[in-house]
């Protein structure tokens, strides 16, 4: 399988301003003081390769999609936040308009950052596609057809050419969906949220966003980890400090990179990639936040070793 | 994991042994919240001494976080003192040493809190 993230931001999207945009150039010609750079190659290897990642790039702004790519023709997806209109513009670019998609996606739940790139998904307003949305929320389709409608947006529900279909799916109900098994999860959010456990030629995705975790909750914890047991990938809403999380933001329903590294050593998963990033935070403060997570896992090590990333937009990642 | 108890003056030095995670939680949270009864304003002082926690995981620091929450509630003063290396670390990347105020040793804290703490300390 090959994840590919189109929007990583919790709650609601950011954009850079000017001002970051400067300041990661001057920060970049500091960087280069007294280097060759006269190529184009020369260049580009100093950028990817001796520049911080926080410098060179960005986490980007767009909120939770995510792509799971198992080599078939049907598009299977995680949320539909803003990251969806970037992913719409590559299926264009490489199939074109008039070709019939398929798009199968796994709604964690439905508050405004989950769904709010939806009305802007170009193949939603194209006769042939097939746009089938899973989840758990009696009210999945009511919230669709409520964000359509005025005075939210100006196109209505009714108007969208693509063939939609709304599909419940039942938490802890293992169900085969566009040749993945799928399996969802109840998780604690406020009116709910739910995970999803990919499964497909033996190899396990976990996407848990939008989850908090009280770990002295001992059943809950199990539940959690059985979970996402020996999974090569969790993508994990990391969006708070632990501190926060346990204190002026309890119960808000999200989880912190030390609850997220935890759970992934008990349950002996591969690769833990924190995501759902706080969206008062720069490049920077999210690099530093995974260069701190990184050293949690270095230092409470056992006989397991997890991988950490920090999501992206555009971050791809095979398992 | 052990929780015992030594008053020096007014000050009660809570010392926590061993490792706390998700599984012993409850009891960690059982063994700790009633020796911070009497700390409150014009009561005891408390003091963490962590020199012997070998690892603490987020389970454990909620325990601590409603600790420091009942504390700050009556108006008490609860600070943490002679972390490990590991355990301070993880402090720092959990946050929480902006949840507790933490001292190098059990000397600077009693030092900070309470002189007479600390003489009866140093006197045995």
């Amino acid at each position: 399988m090959r994840i590919r993230f189109w929007g990583t931001r919790g709650s609601l999207p950011v954009s850079l301003a000017a001002k970051d945009i400067k300041h990661k150039i001057i920060e970049a010609l500091l960087a280069a003081d007294g280097r060759e750079l006269g190529t184009r190659e020369a260049a580009v290897a100093f950028v990817e390769n001796d520049l911080p990642f926080a410098i060179s790039h960005t986490y980007g702004g767009d909120t939770s999609c995510v792509q799971i790519d198992t080599g078939s023709d049907d598009y299977v997806l995680c949320d539909l936040g803003t990251g969806i209109r970037s992913f719409g513009h590559h299926v264009l670019a490489s199939r074109g308009a008039r070709t019939p998609c398929t798009f199968h996606v796994f709604m964690s739940h439905l508050h405004w950052d989950h769904i709010m790139g939806f009305p802007l998904f170009l193949h939603a307003y194209i006769p042939g596609n097939r746009i089938v949305i899973h989840g758990c929320h009696a009210e999945l389709e009511e919230a669709f057809r409520r964000q359509h409608a005025a005075p939210c947006f100006p196109v209505d529900f009714s108007r969208l050419r693509a063939k939609i279909e709304f599909v419940t799916l039942e938490p802890g109900k293992r169900t085969r969906i566009a040749g993945l098994d799928v399996t969802p999860k109840l998780q604690l959010h406020g009116g709910d949220s739910y995970g999803y456990r990919f499964e497909h030629q033996g190899k396990v995705v976990v996407y848990s966003t939008d989850s908090e975790h009280k770990t002295d909750d001992v059943n809950a914890t199990q539940e959690t980890v059985e979970f996402i047991r020996r999974a090569d990938l969790v993508i994990f809403d990391a969006m708070y400090s632990l501190a926060d999380s346990v204190s002026v933001k309890e119960d808000w329903g999200h989880s912190s990179n030390v609850v997220g590294v935890e759970l992934c050593q008990i349950a002996r998963a591969k690769h833990l990639c924190i995501f759902h990033h706080e969206p008062v935070h720069d490049d920077e403060k999210i690099s530093s936040v995974l260069q701190e997570t990184l050293r949690l896992e270095e230092i409470t090590r056992g006989d397991h070793q997890l991988r950490i990333s920090s999501a992206y937009d555009g971050l791809e990642i095979t398992v | 994991m052990q929780v015992t108890t030594k008053r020096h003056a007014d000050v009660l030095v809570v010392a926590v042994q061993g490792r706390v995670d998700y599984v012993n939680a409850d009891e960690f949270r059982a063994a700790l919240l009633p020796h911070l009864k009497s700390c409150r304003a014009g009561g005891d002082k408390a003091v963490l001494d962590l020199s012997g926690l070998e690892y603490i995981s987020s389970a454990g620091l909620r325990v601590l976080m409603i600790a420091a929450k009942e504390v700050h509630a009556a108006q008490g003063k609860l600070v943490a003192a002679a972390l490990q290396p590991v355990v301070r670390e993880i402090f720092e990347i959990s946050r929480f040493t902006l949840v507790f105020d933490t001292h190098e040793s059990l000397q600077g804290a009693l030092r900070e809190l309470s002189p007479a703490a600390l003489a009866a300390l140093q006197s045995g």
